[in-house]
């Protein structure tokens, strides 16, 4: 156990050597690998901030049941008792004298209002579910619908199913880019790796020939790779970071003009250990590849 | 300790390097393999050190089969040996010192007495003094004594080296000789392909001669 870790621990020091023995080159492979995993942990960023926007959205969503105009009382009062009886919902008359009063007291309506020779308005019902996803919103849609003298429930939620979309859409298109840069990243760490390998072949040659297994050739190569990916996430993680604060002012400004509050969040630290982590990993994966193809030459 | 019987070695291309070769070498002997260039000498010391397989034959070295060896199993085996090349394969991006710790780095040594073991074989070979000296500092017969260096650091239980003195003045090619005497005399096996007359009259009868992979 004591060897085991003492090889370990001799790996890790010539993988972390061989890391500043070619500062330029090392530089240049985890810009790289920096840019590579940015674009999807932005992407990521973005998107989880969205998300956050929709879910404030959607929290004062309503639906609006329109009775229709001849409806009598007793029908508007067995709907108003059907719409009270619906669990986990806030249910508020509007009677269509009240609705008149507020259309009268819009000012750009008030000329209109008054010419109309008798209240052309029906009795509605505000309802307001708690669970305010676009399925429910759509399935209560369907239900009211279905009620006797109910002449129209308008549900505002089209914006919802779009955003939504567009969120499903952008969540997926971020697995895309992600998938294709971290192939980007393996590319980059296997080329790094092979380049290695070559420049010690007579070191790798000589070790064979004096007892070393090809555990004790490879272990340093796959701490190179995991290092190499794990630094490279933490720079994707500083350029993040560094693209929200200049992002931060505009988009405070552009959300205020549509009277939102609406801010990109920094990426906690677990999510940057996350990225280091996703970067170490993609990188031994990407080292393992290139020393399992370079070291055949050697057989 | 090393006994072979009928081992031949019959490469790709057809050539056969070795044929129908037998020998048994005891424990702390000092054996010499003789013959002119292409006999073979260097294709047994390879085989003796698994870097290759026997075509047929088998070979067996403390008690252990090498033609019936798995893969995995062969760098451990290595290990069993000190090995000297007639061009020393001296690594020369590192220090002398670095160079005697790779063997001991690849035994899984803490580091601390890896350096006083790898110092000791140093001094062993007078190159203590030049331990932080890069190989190609070295004169031709200090980069051989760094080999051997190398190569006993891991107190080995036999020393095998192929042509060490070749390329050497008379006097480092002595130093040599010395030095591999003096394992002898310690205990140490070990087996030497050359073709250094000096060393082939001084030791005599204890020598392997082979010409056109036969034993003669």
């Amino acid at each position: 156990m004591r060897r085991w870790l003492s090889q370990h621990r001799a790996a890790f020091g010539r993988a972390l050597r061989r890391l500043f023995a070619a500062p330029l080159n090392t530089l240049l492979s985890l810009l790289a690998i920096g840019i590579a995993l940015t674009l999807p942990a932005f992407g990521y960023v973005a998107l989880d901030s969205l998300r956050d926007l929709g879910r404030d959205a959607t929290a004062v969503q309503q639906v609006s049941v329109f009775m229709e105009v001849g409806a009598s009382k007793a029908e508007v009062a067995e709907i108003e008792q059907r719409l009270r009886a619906q669990p986990g919902v806030r249910t508020t008359f509007v009677p269509r004298d009240e609705a008149l009063r507020r259309l009268k007291e819009n000012g750009d309506m008030a000329e209109i209002v008054a010419s109309l020779p008798r209240n052309p308005l029906p009795d509605a019902f505000i309802v307001e579910p708690r669970d305010t996803s676009p399925e429910t919103l759509e399935a209560l849609r369907a239900e009211f619908a279905d009620w006797p003298r109910v002449a129209h429930v308008q549900l505002d939620a089209a914006w919802i199913k779009r955003f939504d979309a567009f969120l499903r859409l952008g969540k997926l298109a971020l697995l895309l880019l992600a998938g294709l840069f971290g192939a980007g990243l393996i590319a980059v760490t296997f080329n790094t790796i092979r380049l290695q390998v070559m420049a010690q072949a007579a070191e790798i040659e000589v070790a064979r020939m004096i007892g070393a297994t090809d555990a004790f050739i490879r272990r340093p190569f796959y701490y190179f790779g995991a290092l190499q990916g794990a630094l490279g996430g933490l720079l994707a993680a500083a350029l993040v970071i560094g693209a929200l604060r200049l992002l931060a002012g505009p988009v405070g400004e552009l959300a205020a003009l549509y009277g939102a509050s609406f801010a990109l969040h920094a990426p906690t630290l677990a999510e940057i250990g996350a990225l280091a982590g996703v970067g170490a990993v993609l990188g031994w994966v990407g080292a393992q590849l290139s020393v399992s193809l370079s070291l055949r030459t050697f057989d | 300790m090393i006994v072979a019987s009928q081992l031949t070695k019959r490469y790709a291309s057809g050539f056969e390097a070795l044929h129908g070769v037998s020998f048994e070498i005891r424990a702390g002997e000092l054996v010499l393999i003789t013959g002119h260039s292409g006999a073979g000498k260097t294709t047994l010391v390879k085989l003796i050190a698994s870097i290759e397989r026997p075509t047929s034959g088998s070979l067996v070295v403390n008690g252990q089969n090498l033609s019936a060896l798995r893969r995995s199993a062969i760098p451990y085996v290595r290990r069993h040996f000190g090995l000297i090349f007639q061009d020393q394969k001296l690594l020369f991006d590192r220090s002398a010192l670095d160079n005697v710790l790779l063997p001991l780095q690849i035994a899984g040594l803490p580091h601390r007495e890896a350096v006083r073991r790898a110092q000791a074989a140093l001094d062993k070979v007078g190159l203590l003094a030049r331990e932080k000296a890069h190989p190609i500092a070295l004169s031709g017969g200090e980069q051989q004594r760094l080999a051997i260096a190398r190569a006993v650091v891991n107190r080995p239980t036999v020393l095998l080296a192929d042509e060490p003195t070749a390329n050497l003045d008379r006097e480092s090619a002595q130093d040599i000789r010395d030095l591999f005497a003096d394992f002898h005399r310690v205990g140490v096996t070990v087996v030497v392909a050359t073709h250094d007359q000096a060393w082939v009259e001084h030791c005599g009868d204890n020598a392997l001669r082979l010409d056109h992979g036969r034993v003669v």
